[in-house]
């Protein structure tokens, strides 16, 4: 059994689910589990930590944490690491989560293993897995050295852990000084699509130079759209100016690990290939019967997508609507 | 302006990625080393930004084994003045990579801002960039898409998620770490090439700069390829009959949707 800490994620007053993901393997696995919550105003998000498994929530409430910032995040964050002495500390590989926890585990003296795929505790120890080359290979990380084991772990790679509303924690306020900060976050401006991120969603729907042109992407955002899904695109789509480069999946852009990815009418490239492959169901949808990204896909369909793709679209809608 | 970038070399993203006979690491007989993606954008940040400031110098640092020099020639030969190497084992890990960066870095009189790729295409952890600003306690912007400069801050502009942008504000000294989007990345031309070969590469040694086996702090062991997939189902008929197929599938049979 080990001491596991969880650095809570929350957006928009919401938890994220990778954060129960966290929280919901280290309890399966009988760790003694707690969570670090910060922000100002987050109190009411504790409940939900205790649901998926944290049995001590660190409240850490402070004016200066209202908006994330991974200075005040680091500086609010390591002393509560230093003084419980934890086993091991996790975070979810999010653009937040890469943000601060190299800096955590700069103060703490440690290494930080980042973006696992793959997370097993193994008594007071973790063995993680991750991928390099944007996934052309995976390694073992062995940590050197005593103290805390850091890891970051990509979304959707641990299982949606299933709540238990009867659970609760054990709620420890903790006072941060984050007085001397050197940055400073003057606002976040919101992205228009009310979509989720690429390396966050559960379902990715992607698109190719295939399309055409970037209103030719209105098709697959209406899937996207029926599925609660992101939209990525392969370089060439980005390249030519259909998509933003933070839709990019691939080796120069995104790698990600849906439960579904859906690509459409793209070629597979290797650097593609390499940012999409440990995705749990591949489709493709090409009309190059060649095409490699067949070659790494669950279900393919030769055909053109401007005639499958709408029609899948009007089934998985008839689908979410029973 | 002392205007400074840490660079990394990394194989081609066309490689092919093969282990060694022991799974302790990749075969690199046969690859074809490159800057990775990223650093080109910190590179064309750093020259923009001395070319506005008349009397500025750009410097660029890489730490690894010695064919990484070949990457500082090609930032030298985008127009950066000089290059610092220092020597690291192959297997050296983002602790002491950035450890060592920021040890050659303090041995300069003065820093204002040190530019980086957002991640190395290699490893993918984006680590390096933040922990140089930790051992240096300078200030930290990753995955940087907009600057603007005033005096000793700057102003940059952050990717975070699902588009949002986030604008923070941060004095110099600043490691400022570079997406794609930021700028577009000059090529080196013949004679700047040429003139690459001569400009100064100083060559510092792990030792130079505090560099000790114990500031390696992760291994990467049993190296492994991704399981080949088995082969797909192919669907056949009409559009309308695949598209009713498929979405079939999907939900009684892979259960995903």
């Amino acid at each position: 059994m080990a001491k596991v800490f969880v650095i809570a994620e929350h957006r928009d007053g919401r938890l994220k689910k990778s954060t129960f993901e966290l929280l919901g393997a280290s309890a399966a696995a009988g760790n003694e589990t707690h969570a670090i919550l910060l922000g100002d105003g987050v109190a009411e998000l504790a409940k939900e930590l205790a649901h998926y498994g944290a049995q001590k929530v660190h409240l850490i409430q402070d004016a200066a944490l209202k908006l994330y910032s991974s200075e005040a995040y680091t500086k609010a964050i390591t002393p509560v690491l230093k003084s419980a002495s934890p086993d091991i500390v996790l975070a979810s590989h999010t653009p937040t989560g890469r943000d601060f926890m190299p800096r955590v585990a700069a103060r703490l003296g440690v290494g930080l293993a980042s973006d696992c795929t793959q997370l097993a505790f193994e008594g007071s120890k973790i063995k993680a897995r991750r991928p390099v080359y944007a996934g052309k290979a995976t390694v073992e990380v062995e940590f050197l050295g005593a103290g805390p084991q850091l890891a970051t772990v990509r979304a959707n790679a641990l299982g949606a852990p299933k709540p238990d509303t009867s659970r609760t924690a054990e709620i420890l306020n903790v006072t941060a000084d984050l007085s001397g900060l050197k940055t400073k976050v003057i606002e976040v401006v919101k992205g228009a699509s009310g979509r989720p991120d690429v390396t966050e969603a559960s379902i990715v729907v992607s698109g190719g130079r295939s399309l055409k042109s970037a209103d030719n992407f209105k098709m697959i955002e209406e899937m996207a759209d029926v599925l609660g899904a992101a939209v990525g695109a392969s370089r060439a789509a980005v390249d030519a100016g259909y998509r933003p480069h933070r839709d990019q999946v691939g080796q120069t852009g995104k790698v990600v690990s849906p439960a579904l990815y859906i690509a459409c009418g793209i070629s597979g490239a290797i650097q593609h290939l390499a940012g999409m492959r440990t995705s749990k169901v591949i489709v493709a949808i090409n009309t190059d019967a060649e095409a490699p990204i067949f070659q790494v896909a669950d279900y393919g369909v030769v055909g053109d997508i401007f005639a499958v793709v709408p029609a899948l679209t009007q089934e998985l809608k008839k689908l979410k609507e029973h | 302006m002392n205007i400074y970038v840490c660079i990394k070399q990394v194989p081609d993203t066309e490689t092919k990625i093969k282990l060694n006979a022991d799974s302790s690491g990749i075969d690199l007989a046969g690859i074809k080393w490159i800057m990775s993606t990223y650093d080109e954008f910190a590179v064309e940040e750093a020259l923009r930004l001395r070319d506005k400031n008349p009397g500025s110098t750009v410097t660029v640092l890489s730490a690894g084994p010695a064919r990484v020099v070949d990457s500082i020639r090609t930032a030298l030969a985008m127009g950066a003045d000089n290059g610092i190497h220092i020597d690291l084992p192959e297997t050296a890990d983002n602790n002491m990579a950035a450890k060592a960066l920021a040890g050659a870095l303090k041995k300069e009189t003065k820093i204002d801002i040190v530019f980086t790729g957002k991640e190395a295409l290699d490893d993918g952890a984006a680590q390096v960039s933040q922990l140089i600003a930790e051992y240096l306690d300078a200030a930290c912007a990753t995955v940087v898409l907009g600057t603007e400069y005033s005096g000793s801050s700057v102003k940059v502009r952050r990717e975070v998620e699902g588009g949002a942008i986030e604008v923070i504000e941060a004095p110099f000294p600043v490691v400022v770490a570079a997406q794609k989007g930021l700028n577009e990345p000059r090529y080196a031309s013949l004679p700047n090439i040429m003139k690459a070969k001569k400009k100064e590469v100083k060559a510092l040694k792990a030792a130079d700069v505090g560099i000790s086996d114990s500031d390696q702090k992760l291994r990467f062991k049993n190296f492994q390829l991704p399981p080949p997939k088995q082969a797909g189902k192919k669907i056949a008929g009409d559009p309308a009959a695949q598209a009713k197929e498929l979405a079939r599938l999907l939900h009684e049979e892979a259960k995903v949707v």
